[in-house]
């Protein structure tokens, strides 16, 4: 909350405020899990800490401010928060209209921490919309390639995703309380009554309507071809917010939302989501083999990644839903490592054709050092986040014991060789073998805000990787009610 | 005879005095003080404006909703109907501020003309809102109409001007012609009776009377340009002097929406019904879809702004009338918050495209281009009510737009709110056309910078801060709603 006011004050911002808000921004957030953990220790039982609500419309809808973390949020907010901070230094290579571009990016991030804050729907689906539009501009104004395009796509995807997502908003606010009662959009309360009131016929409606809605945020097959486009065509920064942190909107809204207040949709709508997600693991991976751009393999890598995210959410058991955080988690830290070393590559050489490069180790080894780590954090190597994640969505996975889910499940684990296939195929191409253009010899390696940048992502990536259990045990104590009423 | 009664009719008065005023001091001025004129006229109606709005205060107690009456039901007034009125003064006064250059500019001769034709349409638009009889409706619907097509033709040098008004009156007057005999036909069926307090009685869906009402409901829908009575409204739109457009867009608009609103619910229902089960309710079902459909499909391919408003507020219409699905208070707020938010975010935009045309005479969507390097506080507002326009937070255009479907969706009108829904983004791809030409799109000869005049500035700096903060802030959507009355 304190980070959603000083977020408002710095708009004016140029580079040196911004650096200084996103970090100040980044140890509050600290700040917030420590409070956080240090609560949850001295017994604090209830749903949201740092709860407070005002109400906002009244009249016709019973419309409230309402703001609390719970664990969940707390692990999102802090990923936000290390992802706005190492974007702002990638965006040190933003030149033209700087304000501007700073403003947009600020009101993206406003719209970002605001979400995971949100108890009340009709602030949090508010928010998700602040969220979506500065992308447009970012993207077409600031971007490469078929910006306008992709931004346009972009635009009208994700705001497609949330004409569904409104309807199954309003549906939940009229029909989820008891008759009699006054209607709320606050979360707390209609997780309570929801599964009661709502008709089963329109719980299944509005789960599916809204598990879409945020799927496609998510970038769920067959809703993710706004992603590769997008990401691929957006500047540096913003590819690692929206990789990073935009997405994961879609992951939590599909908890927060369809899931939690739906338990008994959730548990029979399933499987149409499995047979989606699964397929987007799948494909998305095989697609970033064939790719020969930089970013839309990493495009790609992120569209399995997410789909991980969602399919392991639907495993309804408390490992694989842990898991399902931890990724976001790893996943965001990770593709925002990706696309910042990416963006400062294609600073230089100016192409992202993987064919066009070669040797770029000895040309630029910082960077290629840090690029074979966020490999490896892709592929899963244990010590850094990306096995911690996927262990424990894996392991979740197999305890769900019918052939649908095993099939799917085993569907899902081939990813991870695939993921190898197509790191190390970058990896290979790009930075060892001969040098293809003798004019990349000449490039300099990172100046010190990238590496700023990409060693800040790094130590995030170590720390979850050796130390996962804090987090773990924030998330899933979290997770706690729900997967009781799930199973 | 009871002389109180004219009492309750204050703002047609003063809207009359004020009339008189100015056709008196546009007789009596000589030349050489014709200057003071608009300073005038603009002080008059500012004083008029003002004096509505008290007058509105003193109306407390019962007649607060149940309203006052005079002339035996002839005539009826209420809070809301202040509110709308209030409304009305507040959109002409900034539609003053916009034309004032442009009479100074181009319209030298007919400044007089101009001012009081404009609140002559205007006295007829309070005639309509206040009407308890089919007579008293059909007068003001007449005294709107006839005037603003002089208005339309006020530019006598343009050709368009002459075929715009040609076109509008020769539509008006067959639309009012159907009208005429729908309601002589609901004479005929309703007790020999045009009360609505009388026709409401003896109303009872007859296939007979359901023919009158369809009947009397074209002529409306033609003043409000639904479709299929829409095929004036882009050709008038585009020939009309920009000042009269954007009257013409929002004003006359927003005061047919309304009475149609308050006949379609007080004489074409019966209380404690369905509202879903109503005859009208079936047909504006249809209307509704069509209409959003239509005007955005059009919109997609506009090159001229004005044509391009033309159809952005057709389809804004179609939105409006969402507000008539419920039937319920909740209905009628959500439908004023809709247009006073409308009001505010269209008049911006024609405040910018009147200024931009007034300094270089471009109207085309490729001239503007690259204009947010000229002219970036032009670019900037626009940018801002295109987004409001699109349903995008912060803006207010968001929440009027959300609590609009809400009303409809609180009566399950779940399918109408998720296609309504879906076109938002059709509308969203056109208004990103409009920032994509300001921002993107480079150009050659760009509009060249240009120091605009206090009046315009004035006008839209009230336009943009009411649609940027009122959707921040609850009071004004709370208070219209506790006025509002339903069925």
């Amino acid at each position: 909350m304190m980070a959603m006011l000083y977020l408002e004050s710095s708009k004016k911002a140029i580079r040196g405020t911004m650096v200084a808000g996103s970090a100040v921004l980044t140890i509050l957030s600290v700040y917030l899990a420590v409070q956080f953990l240090a609560l949850r220790a001295g017994g604090d039982t209830s749903e949201y800490l740092f709860y407070s609500t005002t109400p906002w419309y009244q009249g016709f809808l019973n419309i409230h401010y309402a703001v609390g973390v719970d664990g969940v949020s707390v692990a999102m907010l802090l990923l936000s928060s290390i992802v706005v901070l190492t974007g702002s230094f990638a965006s040190f290579a933003v030149e033209n209209q700087t304000k501007d571009y700073f403003l947009w990016f600020l009101m993206l991030s406003i719209g970002v921490f605001g979400f995971f804050i949100s108890v009340d729907l009709f602030t949090m689906f508010i928010f998700y919309e602040v969220a979506l539009i500065p992308m447009y501009l970012l993207i077409g104004l600031w971007g490469t390639g078929p910006k306008e395009y992709a931004a346009m796509k972009l635009t009208l995807m994700l705001m497609g995703g949330s004409a569904f997502l409104m309807v199954g908003i309003l549906g939940i606010y009229f029909m989820g309380s008891p008759a009699g009662s006054e209607n709320t959009f606050e979360m707390t309360q209609l997780i309570k009554t929801v599964a009661d009131n709502m008709p089963m016929e329109w719980q299944r409606t509005f789960f599916c309507l809204t598990f879409v809605g945020f799927g496609v945020l998510g970038a769920m097959f067959p809703f993710h071809t706004w992603s590769p486009d997008g990401h691929a065509s957006a500047p540096t920064a913003v590819s690692m917010l929206h990789a990073g942190v935009l997405m994961k909107l879609g992951g939590y809204g599909c908890y927060r939302v369809s899931i939690c207040l739906m338990p008994e949709a959730a548990q029979e709508m399933g499987w149409i989501f499995i047979i989606l997600t699964g397929t987007s693991v799948f494909y998305g991976a095989y697609s970033a083999c064939v790719q020969n751009d930089l970013k839309y393999i990493n495009a790609y890598s992120s569209v399995s990644h997410c789909g991980m995210v969602l399919f392991a959410l639907l495993m309804y058991n408390q490992t694989a839903m842990t898991g399902a955080f931890l990724q976001m988690l790893s996943h965001g830290l990770m593709t925002a490592l990706f696309f910042c070393l990416i963006g400062s590559i294609y600073g230089r050489t100016h192409t992202r054709d993987i064919r066009e490069m070669g040797g770029m180790m000895q040309i630029m080894p910082v960077l290629g050092v840090c690029y074979v780590i966020a490999g490896m954090a892709s592929l899963g190597l244990p010590g850094l986040s990306g096995f911690v994640a996927e262990m424990n969505i894996f392991l979740g996975a197999f305890e769900v014991n019918d052939t649908f889910h095993r099939v799917f499940t085993l569907l899902a684990c081939s990813s991870i060789v695939i993921t190898a296939v197509y790191i190390l195929r970058v990896v290979g191409k790009m930075l060892y073998g001969p040098v293809q253009n003798e004019h990349h010899r000449e490039l300099t390696d990172a100046t010190w805000w990238e590496k700023v940048a990409a060693f800040g992502l790094i130590i995030s990536i170590a720390i979850i990787g050796i130390f996962p259990g804090w987090v773990r045990d924030m998330i899933s104590d979290s997770l706690d009610e729900i997967v009781k009423h799930l199973n | 005879m009871n002389y109180n009664q004219f009492f309750v009719m204050q703002p047609e008065i003063s809207l009359a005095v004020a009339l008189i005023l100015m056709l008196v001091a546009d007789l009596f001025l000589g030349e050489k003080s014709k200057k003071y004129f608009q300073p005038f006229a603009l002080a008059v109606f500012a004083i008029h404006t003002a004096y509505c709005i008290l007058a509105g205060n003193e109306l407390t107690g019962a007649t607060e909703t149940a309203g006052a009456q005079a002339f035996a039901g002839m005539y009826q007034t209420s809070k809301i109907h202040f509110f709308v009125k209030n409304m009305l003064n507040v959109g002409t006064f900034i539609t003053f501020l916009f034309a004032y250059e442009w009479n100074k500019k181009e319209n030298v001769n007919r400044i007089g003309e101009f001012y009081t034709l404009m609140l002559s349409t205007l006295f007829g638009m309070f005639l309509m809102i206040s009407s308890g009889n089919f007579l008293l409706f059909y007068i003001g619907l007449e005294t709107a109409s006839i005037p603003m097509a002089a208005l339309v033709a006020l530019n006598k040098k343009r050709e368009e001007s002459a075929e715009a008004a040609a076109k509008y009156i020769l539509t008006a007057g067959v639309s009012s012609a159907v009208m005429l005999y729908g309601i002589s036909m609901i004479y005929g069926s309703c007790g020999g009776s045009l009360y609505f307090s009388d026709v409401v009685k003896n109303f009872t869906s007859s296939n007979y009377q359901v023919m009158a009402m369809v009947f009397f409901m074209a002529g409306v829908m033609f003043k409000i340009s639904l479709v299929p009575f829409h095929l004036w409204t882009a050709d008038t739109y585009q020939g009309a002097p920009t000042p009269v457009t954007a009257y013409l867009s929002v004003m006359s608009k927003g005061a047919a929406a309304f009475s149609f609103m308050v006949i379609l619910w007080k004489t074409f229902s019966f209380s404690g019904v369905e509202p879903s089960t109503l005859a009208w309710n079936k047909i504006l079902w249809w209307v509704i879809i069509v209409t959003i459909t239509v005007g955005n499909i059009f919109a997609l391919r506009q090159k001229n702004l004005k044509r391009f408003l033309a159809f952005s507020s057709i389809s804004q219409a179609g939105y409006v009338m969402l507000g008539l699905m419920s039937g319920t208070a909740a209905g009628m707020g959500s439908m004023i918050y809709y247009l006073l938010v409308y009001l505010f975010t269209n008049l911006a935009a024609f405040g910018v495209i009147c200024n931009i045309e007034n300094k270089t005479g471009k109207v085309g969507m490729n001239d503007y281009n690259d204009l947010y390097k000229t002219n970036p506080k032009m670019a900037f507002v626009m940018t801002l009510a295109m987004f409001s326009l699109g349903g995008i937070p912060p803006f207010a255009g968001c929440f009027s737009k959300i609590f609009i479907f809400a009303s409809a969706a609180q009566t399950g009108e779940y399918l109408l709110v998720f296609l309504a829904l879906a076109n938002t983004i059709i509308s969203l791809c056109y208004y990103l056309y409009v920032v994509k030409a300001m921002y993107i799109n480079h150009s050659e000869n760009p509009i060249p910078a240009f120091k605009s005049d206090k009046m315009t500035l004035i006008g839209l700096t009230i336009c943009t801060a009411a649609f940027v903060f009122m959707g921040l802030i609850s009071p004004i959507y709370e208070m219209i709603l506790s006025w509002s009355f339903g069925i």
